[in-house]
C-alpha cells in the first residue's frame, strides 16, 4: 500500500501548517528505539513467548546443536578432545571420498548410487500402487467392503520398522540343515521366479535380491496407506460430472481418462513433487535392519556407510562429510521441489 | 431408477475387485501365518508344513516369552516411553504451535523458518550421536541417571506435528477467543477452554503420531540406551531376532517348538495391542494425511 501524506501529516488550522499525526509519532518512536519496543513487546505479552520457549529449546539443543558438531567435517577427528578444539584440515576429508583412491572412496560413491537408485526405484514402483488402489476403492460401492478393505491394507503400516524386518526376514530366511527357508522363499522358488539354490541360500544374502525385497516390502507397507490422500480426492468429484460423461456417451475407460484423471492430478503432481523432493532422504532404518556384509553392494546407502564408519568404525569425521553431502543436496532438492509445487498448484507444502 | 452396467464398467469392477482382494489377502497373510507359526510344534515349522493354520498346536513358545522377565520388562520400558515421550511432547509443541497461530508474535516469520528448516535439514547420524552423548554426561551431572529419561526428553521433535496443530489453531474462529478475553480469561485459558477443545481431532491425531513414533522408535534407544533393563521392546526383538538366527545357537536347538517360534510369538506380541486399539483410532491415523497440504 502507498501511503500518502495524509497519513502522517494532519493540518493544524489554528496555525495554518501541517504537524505530524500523534500515531506517526508513535511509529517513528519504535523505529527509533526498535530493540526496546521488541522488549517491551514481549515483556507485555509475556504469556504467550514463555509458551514459545520451550519448543524453541526443545529444537536448538537436540535439532540444532548437532549441526554445530558438522565443524568435524573440516577437522581431524579425535575421540577425546571436544570439535571445537581439533586440529583444522580444510577439505581432506571431502577430497577423501570424493577423489581417494582406495575402498573408501569407491564405497563411498557406491552409497550415494544406491542411495538414489533405491528411492528411484522406490518412485517408479512405489508411487503409482496407491493411485491404483485408490481408483480400485472408489469402485466398491458397499461403505461396509469398501472399509474391511481399507482396514486390511492399512494394517501394515502399524507395524514397525524392526518387526516388519524382522517378518520379511523370516519369510525369506535360508535353509539350514535342521529347517527350510522361508515360506514365501520356497513359495517362489516353486513358482520358478528364483533357483531352488539361491532360494536356499537367504534373499537376502543376495545383492541381486536386495532392492526389490526392499520395494516389495515398502510397497506392502504403505501402498494402502497412501492411498488415503488419493482416495480423498476421487471421493470428493461430483458426481454430475459421470453423469455428464455417461450421457455422452462415455465408457468407464472414457470416464476414467476425461474426469477422474483431471479430477486427481493435482494431488498426484503434488504428491509426486514431495516425492522427488525426498529423494536422498532414505529410511535408513530399514535399509540397517535388513541388510548385511553379504549385500553392501546394493544396499548400502549414505546413512548406513556413515553409521558403520562413524559409530561402529572411528572415522567420525569422513562420515559426517558423507552424510552432510547427502543432506545438502537432499535440502536442494526439497527446496526446489517445493518452489515447483508453489508455482504449480498455489499451495505450498511447507 | 438403476442403470444397466456397460460391459467396461462390470470388467472394471470385477478386476477391482479381484485385485483389491489379492492385495488385501497378501496384507493380512504375513501376520495369519506369524500367529500359526508361533503356535505350531518344531518340525511343522522347520518343515514348512504350515500354509495358513497351526498344526500340531502348543503354547510353550508364548509360555516361554511370557516366563521371561525381561520381555515384560522390555514391554514396560515401550509403555514408559510412549507415555512420558508422547506428554512431554504434545506438551511443548501444543503450547508452541499455539504461539505461532498468533498473528502478533513477534518474528513470527522467523520462527516458522527455525522449525521448518529442521524438516529439511539434519546434520545426520554422526553428529546427533556426539550430541546425545554430551547431553547424557550433562544429564548424568544434575543426576538424571537413566537413559529413558534422555530418549523421552531428547528425542521424537516433529516439526511436522507442529505445523499441523498450527494450522488447526489458525482455524479457530477469533470472535470465540475474543469473548473469552472479555471474559478475562489469560492467554493459558484461553488456550485450555478455546483452543485445545475446538481442535480436538487434529490433537488426537498428533498425539496418535508422536505415540506411534515412540512405540517404534528403535535406532536411537538401541544406540543411547545401555542398560539392558531399559531397553524398549523393538531393541528387544531385535536382538533376540539377532541371538536366535545364528546358526550354532539353532543347532543346538531342541525343544517342542522351533527356535522361529519364539520370534513369532514375539511378533505377535507386539502387534497384539495395536491391533486392539486400531478400530478405535483408525480415523484419526487417516487424517493425517489429508491435512497435509499447508498453507503460509
Amino acid at each position: 500500500m502507498k501511503s500518502k501524506a495524509a497519513d502522517f501529516l494532519i493540518y493544524d488550522e489554528a496555525s495554518g501548517s501541517y504537524r505530524e499525526s500523534p500515531e506517526q509519532a508513535v511509529r517513528d518512536d519504535v523505529e527509533k528505539h526498535y530493540w526496546l519496543h521488541v522488549w517491551r513487546t514481549v515483556v507485555k505479552d509475556w504469556r504467550l513467548y514463555l509458551m514459545l520457549l520451550p519448543m524453541l529449546v526443545v529444537f536448538l539443543l537436540w535439532r540444532y546443536f548437532p549441526m554445530y558438531e558438522l565443524l568435524g567435517c573440516f577437522k581431524v577427528a579425535d575421540n577425546v578432545l571436544p570439535v571445537s578444539e581439533q586440529l583444522f584440515s580444510g577439505f581432506y576429508n571431502f577430497k577423501l571420498l570424493l577423489a581417494g583412491k582406495d575402498t573408501l572412496s569407491t564405497e563411498f560413491w557406491r552409497a550415494l548410487r544406491n542411495t538414489f537408485v533405491l528411492s528411484f526405484y522406490g518412485l517408479c514402483f512405489g508411487f503409482p500402487m496407491p493411485i491404483i488402489l485408490a481408483l480400485f476403492f472408489n469402485e466398491i460401492k458397499s461403505n461396509i467392503a469398501r472399509s474391511v478393505y481399507q482396514v486390511l491394507t492399512y494394517l501394515p503400516k502399524f507395524m514397525s520398522t524392526v518387526v516388519m524386518t524382522s517378518l520379511v526376514m523370516m519369510l525369506v530366511k535360508q535353509g539350514a540343515q535342521t529347517s527350510n527357508m522361508g515360506i514365501v522363499s520356497q513359495a517362489l522358488a516353486a513358482v520358478g521366479l528364483v533357483s531352488r539354490e539361491t532360494a536356499n541360500a537367504g534373499l537376502l544374502n543376495n545383492p541381486a535380491f536386495f532392492r526389490p525385497i526392499y520395494i516389495i516390502s515398502g510397497i506392502w507397507e504403505s501402498a494402502g496407506y497412501d492411498s488415503i490422500v488419493f482416495f480423498a480426492a476421487i471421493i470428493a468429484i461430483s458426481p454430475t460430472s459421470y453423469e455428464a460423461a455417461q450421457i455422452d456417451g462415455a465408457g468407464k475407460w472414457a470416464q476414467m481418462r476425461y474426469v477422474v484423471l483431471p479430477s486427481i492430478l493435482s494431488t498426484i503432481i503434488i504428491m509426486l513433487i514431495t516425492r522427488i523432493g525426498s529423494l536422498l532422504n532414505i529410511g535408513y532404518e530399514k535399509v540397517l535392519l535388513l541388510y548385511n556384509s553379504n549385500t553392501f553392494v546394493t544396499a548400502d546407502v549414505v546413512s548406513t556407510f556413515a553409521q558403520r564408519y562413524g559409530l561402529e568404525g572411528a572415522s567420525k569425521g569422513i562420515a559426517s562429510a558423507a552424510e552432510m553431502m547427502n543432506n545438502v543436496i537432499g535440502m536442494l532438492l526439497v527446496i526446489g521441489a517445493n518452489t515447483i509445487a508453489r508455482k504449480a498448484s498455489d499451495t505450498s507444502l511447507y | 431408477m438403476k442403470r444397466k452396467l456397460e460391459a467396461s464398467e462390470l470388467i472394471f469392477k470385477i478386476i477391482s475387485y479381484t485385485l483389491l482382494t489379492v492385495f488385501a489377502l497378501a496384507c493380512l497373510y504375513p501376520f495369519v501365518y506369524a500367529v500359526s507359526a508361533s503356535i505350531s510344534g518344531a518340525h511343522e515349522v522347520d518343515y514348512n508344513e504350515i500354509i495358513l493354520l497351526p498344526k500340531n498346536i502348543q503354547f510353550d513358545a508364548f509360555r516361554r516369552m511370557f516366563n521371561d522377565n525381561m520381555f515384560w520388562n522390555a514391554y514396560s520400558n515401550t509403555l514408559f516411553l510412549t507415555l512420558y515421550g508422547t506428554i512431554w511432547a504434545l506438551g511443548y509443541s501444543i503450547l508452541g504451535a499455539y504461539a505461532l497461530s498468533k498473528k502478533r508474535l513477534l518474528f513470527r516469520k522467523f520462527f516458522n523458518f527455525f522449525l521448518v528448516f529442521t524438516m529439511w535439514f539434519s546434520a545426520g547420524i554422526v553428529p546427533q550421536y556426539l550430541n546425545y552423548l554430551k547431553t547424557k554426561t550433562v544429564f548424568n551431572s544434575v543426576g538424571i541417571m537413566d537413559d529413558k529419561w534422555l530418549v523421552v526428553i531428547a528425542m521424537g521433535m516433529a516439526a511436522m506435528n507442529i505445523i499441523l496443530l498450527r494450522n488447526a489453531f489458525e482455524g479457530v474462529p477469533s470472535e470465540i477467543e475474543e469473548a473469552a478475553i472479555v471474559d478475562g480469561a489469560t492467554e493459558f485459558q484461553v488456550l485450555s477452554t478455546v483452543y485445545i477443545p475446538m481442535s480436538k481431532s487434529t490433537i488426537a491425531t498428533v498425539a496418535l503420531f508422536f505415540a506411534i513414533s515412540r512405540w517404534n522408535g528403535y535406532f536411537w534407544a538401541r544406540q543411547m540406551i545401555s542398560n539392558s533393563f531399559e531397553k524398549p521392546l523393538q531393541v528387544f526383538i531385535r536382538e533376540l531376532l539377532e541371538q536366535y538366527r545364528d546358526a550354532e545357537f539353532i543347532a543346538g536347538w531342541n525343544e517342542v517348538y522351533a527356535s522361529d517360534s519364539i520370534i513369532y510369538a514375539l511378533i505377535v506380541c507386539s502387534i497384539v495391542p495395536i491391533l486392539v486399539i486400531y478400530p478405535f483410532i483408525q480415523k484419526y491415523f487417516a487424517k493425517g494425511t489429508n491435512v497435509g497440504g499447508v498453507k503460509e
